[in-house]
């Protein structure tokens, strides 16, 4: 059984009177523990996609099933709660809360779950623990390095337990060392059976999952399996 | 259980973002804090007005009537109209007494402020009261030590004086003042008693006079162009309306004033006091809930301002929150939330600076200002009103934001 289960996806904005084609009709099937990398020139529609995948956006037609919910008929509060329970994101600009430590930034996903503070103390520390920053918990984001903060925001992205790791470029912002060091996390991800999707434009770094999915103006170009 | 949970949430991001701009909080609740210190500042002084004014007017008496040639209170052009009334005189004070079945108790007093002097020790503006022996009915005053004016002190105009406890103080500052001579205006009368201290009125010390009979005051200050004031005690408070038209009924004869003409003399009593004092407070009053409503509203819109800013600042971390799993309701209480406080703190520092200024108000004036605990629930609900109208716009546009633009935004 799928994942994810994209048929027919379509999205158009309109801009004033301008109608804009994003995604074209793609279907795409992602099985649990799978760990694909999207891939696509700017203007392609892989960050339309990333979005609908992220449940932060609908379809303006076809439908999106994850894990069994169909998300393309949700609301807003429906949305909320499926990104809360389903996704955990990792994006390039890390988005940790500038005034939260590192604990408290983990811990977000956690409140607005309904989670009890004890039990949320120790969930994050666990998580924080797994990306190796069991000894940064109490430091703010501007204490951490570009590599630290990225940590967190997986650490984070990981505290819910998660179908699915979505990741949009989370090495942009890093050099190639500590790049690679975060791609090694998300290998260990995988290893112990995470879902992870991967929105990059690097080949390099694309070539850490096991599937490439290209997209280009709005259609899935190639689908590629690596070895 | 969840609800609990991110409205700790919130009251923590509200107060986080309150101590990160201390500053700006302070002015943003600047509006506030005028506008909950006005309202309950004079709230509390006309409180404490109040008690202060009921107590000492209550001294008055509601059981006493004063026949004058003016009333107490007089708009626009009144005392001109009046000036030319009759005195009022000895004679028309004894008709009353004789014919007057309501009253208790007939005293015609004349006063005058003079000095008065016991060997070396001299007291400058005493009040000089000629009375009979009815005053001590009439003024509730009852001698400490000694005895009042008789009948007879006055039937044979005796020099003799009843004298106020802080003109004995000052006179007889070591001696016992009974039998003694006091020099009053030249004259000198003998001290027959001395009355209990009475406090003062209106910041006016009702205890430096002294009382002579009514006849030797007339002897040693004149009578001519002298209106007498007729102090009438009735039987009970109860009859104070009938025995103010018994005794317009008895002045109108005594005056041989036709029917159809007004009175040319006027009857007072302490309810126009407290009329008149009842309306002046109630000015007072709109002055207050008119300064009080206008700063809250610019406080208000203060804050819905600075919340807009908020708003702005932290776009991101609103998208940041939505693409975690906080609901359009969970942002719009964080908004909420931090609305209440900064609200919340402003009342706080209103009703702290107006407990401040009432304490040193009674503490340097004689006005007592007096705060009570429905004023901290009156603030309580400025709190809820104002933070929850003023806070439901921006956080309302907090809440609708759509996530992946708030991502975005730079």
């Amino acid at each position: 059984m799928m994942l994810i289960q994209l048929q027919d996806v379509m999205k158009i904005y309109e801009i004033g009177a301008v109608q804009v084609t994003a995604l074209d009709g793609v279907s795409l099937g992602i099985k649990k523990n799978e760990y694909v990398a999207i891939m696509g020139p700017s203007g392609s529609g892989k960050s339309t996609l990333m979005n609908i995948l992220g449940c932060l956006d609908t379809t303006t037609k076809g439908s999106y099933v994850l894990n069994g919910s169909n998300v393309s008929e949700m609301d807003d509060n429906q949305l909320a709660e499926i990104r809360n329970r389903e996704i955990g994101f990792v994006f390039q600009t890390f988005n940790l809360l500038p005034r939260a430590n590192a604990i408290h930034n983990v811990e977000l996903p956690l409140i607005y779950n309904g989670t009890p503070a004890s039990q949320r103390k120790r969930l994050a520390k666990e998580a924080l623990e797994k990306v190796g920053l069991g000894d940064r918990m109490n430091h703010k984001p501007n204490e951490l390095s570009g590599g630290q903060r990225q940590r967190v925001a997986i650490a984070r992205a990981l505290v819910n337990n998660p179908s699915i790791i979505l990741a949009d470029e989370p090495t942009g912002n890093l050099d190639s060392k500590t790049g690679e060091e975060i791609m090694e996390i998300f290998e260990k991800l995988h290893d112990s059976g995470n879902t992870i999707i991967l929105v990059t434009h690097e080949e390099y770094i694309a070539e850490h999952s096991d599937r490439i999915v290209r997209l280009r103006d709005g259609l899935v170009e190639r689908d590629e399996a690596l070895d | 259980m969840r609800i609990f949970i991110y409205m700790w949430e919130g009251i923590k991001i509200a107060f986080e973002a309150l101590r990160s701009y201390k500053l700006r909080s302070i002015l943003t609740t600047l509006g506030i804090i005028i506008g909950v210190t006005t309202v309950i500042t004079i709230v509390a002084l006309i409180q404490g007005l109040n008690k202060a004014f009921s107590d000492q007017i209550s001294s008055i008496g509601t059981d006493t009537l004063y026949i004058q040639k003016f009333p107490w209170i007089m708009k626009g052009d009144e005392w001109f109209r009046y000036r030319n009334r009759k005195n009022v005189t000895i004679q028309e004070a004894e008709a009353v007494r004789e014919s007057a079945t309501l009253a208790k108790a007939v005293a015609p007093t004349l006063g005058t402020m003079r000095t008065i002097k016991y060997k070396e020790n001299t007291i400058n503006r005493v009040y000089i009261l000629g009375t009979t022996a009815d005053y001590l009915v009439t003024s509730n005053s009852y001698p400490e030590i000694g005895r009042f004016l008789s009948e007879n002190d006055v039937q044979h105009n005796r020099a003799v004086c009843v004298i106020g406890s802080d003109v004995a103080e000052k006179l007889f500052p070591r001696t016992d003042p009974i039998g003694k001579r006091v020099n009053i205006a030249g004259r000198n009368f003998r001290v027959i008693g001395v009355l209990e201290k009475k406090g003062s009125m209106f910041g006016w010390n009702m205890d430096t006079f002294a009382v002579i009979p009514i006849g030797a005051f007339q002897s040693a200050f004149g009578s001519f162009r002298r209106s007498v004031e007729i102090e009438v005690k009735v039987k009970s408070p109860a009859v104070i309306e009938d025995a103010e038209i018994e005794l317009t009924g008895i002045m109108r004869r005594e005056r041989n004033i036709p029917p159809g003409k007004e009175n040319d003399f006027a009857i007072n009593q302490q309810s126009l006091l407290m009329e008149t004092y009842k309306s002046l407070t109630s000015t007072l009053w709109a002055v207050a809930i008119g300064v009080g409503a206008i700063s809250l509203l610019v406080g208000g819109i203060g804050i819905m301002n600075i919340l807009l800013v908020s708003v702005t600042e932290r776009t991101r971390e609103i998208g940041i929150r939505k693409a975690i799993g906080a609901r359009n309701t969970d942002i719009l209480v964080q908004f909420l939330i931090e609305s209440l406080m900064i609200c919340a703190l402003g009342v706080v520092m209103g009703v702290l600076l107006a407990i401040g200024i009432a304490k040193t108000v009674s503490a340097t004036t004689p006005i007592p200002a007096s705060i009570t605990l429905w004023v901290v629930f009156l603030g309580l609900g400025f709190v809820v009103c104002i933070g929850l109208f003023f806070g439901i716009y921006p956080a309302s546009k907090a809440a609708r934001l759509n996530p992946i633009d708030a991502l975005r935004y730079e």
